[in-house]
């Protein structure tokens, strides 16, 4: 893989910047600093009680992030993602989570969300308030966020019972005339943790494949961590400027961190592991197991390199994806 | 004994109902392969749409879930999800929407939300995800379901995606856009919705499949069609096709 470092002094890290501030007489432009490591960004920007989306439909989950969270024992966080996914499964699982914001609590296409079940029919290992909505519901919530609306309206809603246990959820007339219409109210997150095949050090970051509600969640939040697979030079990015997704203006952090989505993929770069996925519906059936795995592979790992190495090589050729170039396209 | 599974009846059923449809939203399992099967023979120009973001879909594997990278591969276009659910659902832009549930009532309504009560369910199922607005929006509903009496219930535990609500004419006072349920496969029978009362009517039954059979899987009397016939079984193409070339390894079908 190509990670295309500009100049030397643009790869330091922050702790290594300061160390060596009082060294360098020339002050270094801000954005040269948002390239940290994950447990530098998670330090920084994740905190007890906030509200943290780590979005992602089915692609670019970043799973690196959620387990350096549960290793650094936050607590009190309130999660949330159209499909939590594993990912928060395995963060509720850890006690990171006092409330999900959902609209589907599946392992997609293998069946319920086992610990999240446990935690809300059961309490284990401490009951979890919900906040459901649709599909549709959560991207609008994602709108209004970054639109700095104070709802947005969409059609839906009408005869579900959705409405009578989620009191957010409103019906307005509508101004014109035309009748009610469901809206919702904004999600502005306190930090937003994207991960996408690449950005330039400044943050400005590009995605492929499924764009989800990555960009709305992004712009909605307060603080934005990036996980790339790759750090580009910029003129990579400006030469197919219909590819970012993000730009820097809005990124607080930048972490290289290969195979940081694992068990969810990267468009390019990685498959999805299905058997995983499958594997996770076995081992998550069971508190004790689910425990046992949570020590083995996110407490028992000091980072997502070692995770990577751990997996061993046979995991990363298994993973491999297929040769589909998109034709360049002329932007002179 | 027929030569072909239940799952393979119902596949075929699902697919027969496409005929002629130009954009499907799809789930995965059965109404994938429904959707596939209906491209190699009744809808040649159909176009697969997933809720993830993918219009025009040609995988070239069985994808797992709806977000699976093979949609992607290939794809005409793939687009964000507010673009996929605010200009391909609401825009009015799907033909066909394939739901299914834990429950469903005689309406047509399903719950995929909780089974006991909401603060302190028995189950907690997995939820709406896009279903509460593809049932209204979509110009039609197709329902893929397994026919037992958990599941076509009298009365829901929860109304997560309205069907046809109350029935008579309800989803139209509410100025509902899409037509709501049309069809539900089973895999002991067929039944489509009386237009005026929005009740679920059984048409067809399955080839040994008697009427008490269906009756025995279901919580309420359904009303029965005046023209009950038997389903048409899958024909050998069909069958062929499905075996040999969409699902060799039988992972939906048997």
């Amino acid at each position: 893989m190509n990670t295309g470092w500009t100049d030397g002094h643009r790869s330091t890290s922050v702790k290594t910047r300061a160390i060596y501030a009082h060294l360098c007489p020339i002050q270094m432009p801000e954005e040269t600093v948002k390239l940290t490591t994950m447990h530098d960004a998670i330090a920084t920007y994740v905190h007890d009680g906030d509200t943290v989306a780590i979005e992602g439909f089915t692609a670019c989950i970043c799973f690196a992030a959620a387990h350096e969270i549960i290793r650094q024992g936050r607590r009190d966080l309130v999660l949330c993602r159209m499909t939590p996914d594993l990912i928060y499964d395995q963060m509720v699982a850890a006690g990171c989570a006092r409330k999900l914001v959902f609209s589907y609590l599946g392992n997609p296409g293998v069946g319920p969300l086992h610990a999240i079940r446990r935690a809300v029919e059961k309490g284990i290992p401490a009951p979890l308030e919900l906040e459901e909505y649709s599909h549709f519901g959560m991207v609008a919530r994602y709108i209004a966020g970054a639109y700095r609306l104070p709802f947005f309206p969409l059609r839906s809603y009408v005869g579900s019972d959705l409405p009578k246990v989620n009191p957010r959820i409103r019906f307005v007339e509508s101004p014109y005339g035309d009748g009610p219409i469901a809206v919702v109210p904004p999600l502005n997150p306190d930090v937003a943790i994207i991960h996408a095949q690449r950005a330039d050090v400044n943050g400005n970051t590009q995605l492929w494949g499924l764009l989800g509600a990555q960009k709305e969640a992004a712009f909605a939040a307060r603080h934005v961590i990036v996980v790339v697979e790759e750090i580009v030079d910029e003129e990579v990015i400006r030469s197919d400027p219909n590819r970012t997704l993000i730009p820097g203006l809005i990124v607080d952090a930048v972490v290289h961190e290969p195979y940081g989505a694992h068990p969810s993929y990267v468009q390019g770069y990685y498959d999805r592991d299905n058997d995983f996925y499958l594997r996770w519906d076995e081992i998550s059936r069971d508190e004790a197991a689910t425990r046992a795995w949570l020590e083995e592979w996110v407490y028992g790992v000091r980072d997502r390199a070692e995770y990577v190495e751990k997996m061993g090589r046979e995991t990363w050729e298994r993973l491999k994806p297929a040769q589909a170039w998109a034709r360049p396209v002329n932007y002179g | 004994m027929n030569d072909y599974t239940p799952s393979e009846m119902m596949i075929v059923a699902a697919a027969r109902a496409l005929a002629g449809v130009r954009t499907v939203f799809v789930g995965v399992g059965l109404p994938n392969i429904a959707c596939n099967l209906a491209q190699r023979t009744v809808a040649p120009d159909l176009e697969l749409v997933y809720e993830s973001g993918v219009y025009g879909a040609r995988p070239a594997r069985l994808p797992l879930s709806i977000g699976d990278p093979a949609l992607i591969t290939g794809a005409l276009s793939v687009c964000s999800m507010a673009d996929l659910f605010g200009l391909y659902l609401q825009g009015g832009r799907i033909d066909v929407a394939f739901l299914g549930g834990a429950q469903i009532d005689r309406y047509g309504n399903l719950n995929t939300t909780v089974i006991g009560d909401y603060a302190h369910p028995k189950v907690r199922l997995p939820g709406s995800g896009g279903a509460c607005e593809i049932a209204i929006h979509a110009r039609q509903v197709f329902i893929i379901m397994r026919l037992s009496r958990r599941s076509f219930v009298e009365r829901l535990d929860f109304l997560t995606s309205p069907g046809h609500l109350g029935g008579s004419g309800e989803r139209e006072r509410l100025g509902m856009p899409g037509r709501g349920p049309q069809v539900v496969v089973t895999d002991k029978c067929v039944f489509r919705f009386d237009p005026g009362t929005g009740e679920m009517v059984l048409v067809s039954l399955h080839p040994g499949v008697r009427l008490e059979d269906v009756r025995a899987e279901m919580g309420w009397d359904p009303r029965v069609s005046p023209d009950l016939t038997e389903t048409e079984p899958p024909t050998p193409e069909e069958l062929r096709l499905l075996r040999e070339e969409l699902d060799p390894l039988g992972v939906y079908r048997s």
